[in-house]
């Protein structure tokens, strides 16, 4: 009997282990998880400890080093391509491995993989989504096109190989913290995934049209009113190319349907819609670019400006390097997930982006001719649709399966299966029609940038890039500056693919693709700068028709100051690109101030008015004023619009801030009467009740000490889990929206950079993050205070011959 | 005497075999040490407790200063513990010490079982 207490301990003891191996709920397993040899503590880098390291890969052709520095920004020195994107997939691997395959995952919908199906499937909705939407489908085409192209494939080869040489060699007590807490590990990596995290770029810039609000707005205006309210250009703009250029003929002419007026314009017909669509990019996915001539510089060398304005998260998008053979050498950032540099500078050259925000995705309304999705009319006959079965595994649960119909305009989206937002709509389905369908090679844009010598090349370089549309800003050592809106743009006729379009013939369908040199573009011009800032890009004389949904303000901002300034040098610019005047409360706060009635306001309001009174325009962390004048300008569009939007059916989208600004000044502005009241509101009542009622949160939020911009926007940077331990909250930043630091909540200037192109070339930049992914580095984090302040670093661009510079921490030698 | 030397045997012997085997090598190795050095029940559990105590409690203290706390100090808000690195490195530590004592425990039940059949 004696060997009982045995059996009973040993039982009790492997019970323990074993509980301790599994998952519980969303807590990892534990015991692997907390111990210091194999679990988390191992991501718990030392901080200052950087041992050099010698790498051995048969891979490689010849020897590669690469020093990081202070700020552990790998200078990566190669002899050949290949061995170079080898490192650099190396590398991206090694910093950010979780990021590059949780966005991968993103883009290609797998997240329930890893997450599960989420509360109320959130997950599997996002997942699904990113399937309809076509984005492995484009991928599967982009994919296709960069490897018919021998250098990017070569390249891509070599990415792909470096990411799985680091995948291969890493042992379980290096996995990255975040899958360790997920409980999963990383599978091989491949130029498929190449290819959709560029697609998932194309998401995020060129994702952003309003086809279902627009057209249930349509549905309950007039032609008159929509075109009032939602103009084509706007009075005010100051577009990419500058007003008063000639534009040559359209070579492509596209012809209006003549069924337009019967099918496509319903004005206030209140034909119902009923589609939410699910999620969509931010809107503001936008950024500024500048280049100033030498005639304007204190140098007298050009100097190039970027900062382009995204979702903030941690790790960051970017990743900083520097990338150098005998033949080349390119500093800037770049994509974790993709090789090459995608914003930055070599040495004869700089480039920047910003976001084109064209409309190249476009709904058509199918007509199937029952549930089974199989055939559709089109052209007068029933034609076969194809239809796709997407497997969708999930964590913890059984795999969902999805049959996605595809037709001759593109996978249908949504239908009576996938709704948005659970919604339905029995007797419509939605194709979605998008550029980022189409085969495309926009990384050998980015090869050919980091090679380019000259104006010359800049111009090939920038021909292969077809989706998302961006300004490509350009500044060379030779004193040329240009700009050019490139993207392929289908030719549309006037207000074409603002709402959803008939699907049931071919009528509809984009009639052609603008020319790559009809794109709006200009080099050196007159004014000494060339900028954008996703405003329209060009006047009304452009003949094609551009969409109807751009930001004004910021553009205005800039070019006004690149009017006035002169000997400029980088200091000007540091202070222009973090500049936080808002010429969009400079426009509007008079009309609100000249309208409001003070005589009905209280004591306690009309303190709140002074402070408006006094303000300076600048949207400072400090200010009291600009949470007062954003919150009533908000009120003042709900009192607007509410009413008249609320007979539509939802979603909708608001007139613009510029438009309701020009409403303003209108003398009969009828959308200013309430329509369920009984008497007529003037422009004055409007804007008077919009004042009272924001006054009790502004007062609210003043006895809290939280009214100073700073505090009320609370800008913070997330991690792509938001796990709030893992993200930084509570940043005391200036700017917003409307000014040249776009810095909103949790979105804004991703990157800044400022490029002198001297002899030697001087640049600055920061990114709000650090160039660790792993929340165990030092190197996490390090750069968001210096990036909140509006600091930038000095970027080193090294030579060879500095291997010994007491900048370089350590160094790793692959063999 | 005994005591000492099974703790510190448990220790090194730990540590080396977490080089390259699962946290669950802790167990593994307290269990032999109980087994190999005879001890009573009772002072082979404290032997196993309190050498995975020191060794994981010691390595994970180790690690979190050269880090600054960094990584603790958001692992330890995540789960949530205030945010306490020391809290953390002393939960770590018990675990530990829970699976060192018993598997230690089992080690001498197990020798006492063969001593047994041996008189």
């Amino acid at each position: 009997m004696r060997i009982i207490p045995f059996i009973v301990t040993v039982v009790v003891t492997i019970g323990l282990i074993v509980t301790l191996s599994k998952p519980i709920g969303s807590i990892p397993p534990l015991g692997d998880f907390l111990s210091p040899q194999t679990g988390f503590w191992q991501n718990a880098e030392p901080v200052d400890a950087h041992p050099s390291l010698d790498l051995n890969f048969p891979q490689l052709k010849d020897k590669v080093q690469v020093y990081f520095d202070d700020r552990m920004v790998p200078h990566v020195f190669a002899q050949n391509d290949e061995d170079l994107y080898f490192v650099q997939g190396y590398l991206h691997a090694k910093f950010r491995l979780w990021q590059m395959e949780f966005q991968t995952h993103a883009a290609a919908g797998r997240l329930c993989e890893v997450l599960g199906p989420g509360p109320n499937n959130a997950y599997l909705s996002y997942d699904r989504n990113m399937r309809r939407v076509g984005m492995k489908f484009g991928a599967q085409h982009s994919l296709d096109s960069m490897e018919a192209d021998a250098a990017t494939k070569s390249m891509l080869d070599a990415y792909t190989l470096g990411v799985n040489a680091y995948i291969d060699q890493l042992s379980e007590n290096e996995l990255p913290l975040e899958y360790r807490l997920l409980n999963y590990v990383p599978e091989h990596w491949n130029n498929f995934k190449t290819a959709l995290f560029l697609k998932y770029m194309s998401f995020s810039l060129s994702g952003a049209e309003n086809d279902f609000e627009l057209t249930n707005v349509r549905n309950v205006l007039s032609r008159e009113d929509f075109e009032t309210l939602y103009p084509a250009f706007q009075d005010s703009l100051d577009p990419v190319i500058p007003k008063g250029e000639a534009f040559a003929p359209p070579a492509v002419q596209p012809k209006m349907p003549v069924t337009t007026d019967s099918m496509y314009f319903k004005w206030n017909t209140f034909a119902s819609i009923d589609v939410s669509p699910v999620n969509k990019p931010d809107k503001d996915n936008g950024s500024n670019n500048w280049a100033v001539s030498g005639a304007k510089t204190k140098s007298g060398r050009p100097i190039l400006c970027n900062d382009p304005h995204l979702d903030l998260n941690l790790p960051s998008l970017w990743f900083e390097m520097q990338l150098h053979t005998p033949q080349y050498n390119v500093y800037g950032v770049s994509f974790p997930g993709a090789p090459t540099i995608v914003i930055g500078f070599n040495d004869s050259c700089s480039w920047g982006v910003t976001n084109a925000g064209r409309d190249v995705k476009d709904y058509y309304n199918i007509k199937f001719k029952d549930e089974r999705k199989e055939q559709y009319m089109f052209n007068g006959s029933w034609v076969n649709s194809e239809l796709h079965i997407d497997t969708f595994k999930i964590k913890g649960a059984l795999p969902f399966y999805d049959t996605v119909a595809y037709t001759i305009f593109g996978p249908v989206q949504y239908d009576h299966s996938f709704t948005g937002n659970s919604r339905s709509t029995p007797n419509n389905s939605f194709a979605v029609k998008w550029k980022a369908h189409e085969g495309s090679n926009e990384l050998k844009t980015f090869y050919q940038l980091n090679r380019m010598k000259n104006i010359s090349d800049y111009h090939e370089a920038i021909k292969n890039f077809h989706c998302p549309g961006q300004n490509f800003v350009f500044a060379d050592k030779s004193g040329d500056i240009a700009i050019w809106q490139q993207g392929e743009f289908p030719a549309k006729w006037r207000r074409q693919g603002d709402f959803v379009m008939p699907g049931v013939d071919s009528s509809y369908l984009w009639q052609g693709t603008i020319e790559q040199q009809e794109n709006p573009h200009i080099e050196n011009p007159a004014r000494g700068f060339v900028s954008s800032a996703n405003q329209t890009p060009t006047d009304s004389s452009y003949p094609y028709y551009l969409g109807c949904e751009y930001p004004i303000y910021r553009g205005i901002a800039i070019n006004r100051y690149l009017w006035q300034l002169n000997n400029i040098t980088i200091d000007d610019m540091k202070k222009m690109q973090t500049d936080n005047f808002n010429v969009f409360a400079e426009t509007a706060l008079p009309l609100l101030m000249s309208n409001v009635d003070e005589s009905t306001l209280s004591s306690e309001e009309k303190k709140y008015l002074d402070i408006l009174r006094g303000w300076n325009l600048r949207a400072d962390a400090v200010e009291k004023a600009p949470a007062i004048f954003e919150l009533w300008f908000d009120n003042l569009e709900a009192e607007v619009w509410n009413d008249d939007l609320e007979v539509a059916s939802k979603p909708v989208l608001m007139p613009l801030e510029a438009t309701l600004v020009h409403c303003l000044t209108l003398s009969n502005f009828k959308f200013a009467d309430n329509i369920k009241t009984n008497q007529v509101e003037t422009i004055q009542d409007v804007v008077t009740a919009a004042f009272k009622k924001t006054v009790p949160v502004v007062s609210m939020a003043d006895q809290k000490a939280n009214l100073n911009w700073g505090k009320y926007k609370d800008a913070g940077i997330r991690h792509l889990l938001r796990l709030a331990p893992m993200s930084r909250f509570h940043l005391m930043t200036g700017g917003g929206a409307n000014t040249i630091n776009a810095t909103k909540q949790f979105h804004g200037p991703s990157w800044r950079m400022i490029v002198e192109l001297t002899d030697k070339t001087e640049a600055w930049g920061i990114y709000p993050g650090g160039q660790s992914g792993n929340p165990g580095s030092r190197y996490y984090d390090n750069f968001i205070d210096k990036w909140s302040e509006g600091k930038y670093d000095k970027l080193w661009v090294m030579d060879a011959g500095e291997a010994k510079d007491k900048r370089v921490l350590f160094t790793m030698n692959f063999n | 005497m005994k005591f000492g030397v099974s703790i510190l045997l448990t220790i090194i012997v730990s540590f080396a075999a977490g080089l390259y085997l699962p946290f669950w090598s802790v167990a593994l190795v307290s269990f032999c040490v109980a087994a190999f050095i005879y001890q009573k029940p009772v002072m082979a559990w404290l032997t196993g407790f309190v050498s995975i105590l020191i060794f994981w409690g010691l390595l994970a203290f180790w690690i979190d200063v050269q880090n600054d706390s960094i990584l603790a100090t958001r692992m330890a808000s995540l789960f949530p513990l205030g945010g306490s690195a020391g809290l953390l490195i002393l939960i770590t530590a018990v675990v530990g010490a829970i699976i060192g004592g018993l598997a230690a425990l089992s080690g001498s039940f197990l020798r006492k079982y063969i001593d047994s059949l041996n008189s």
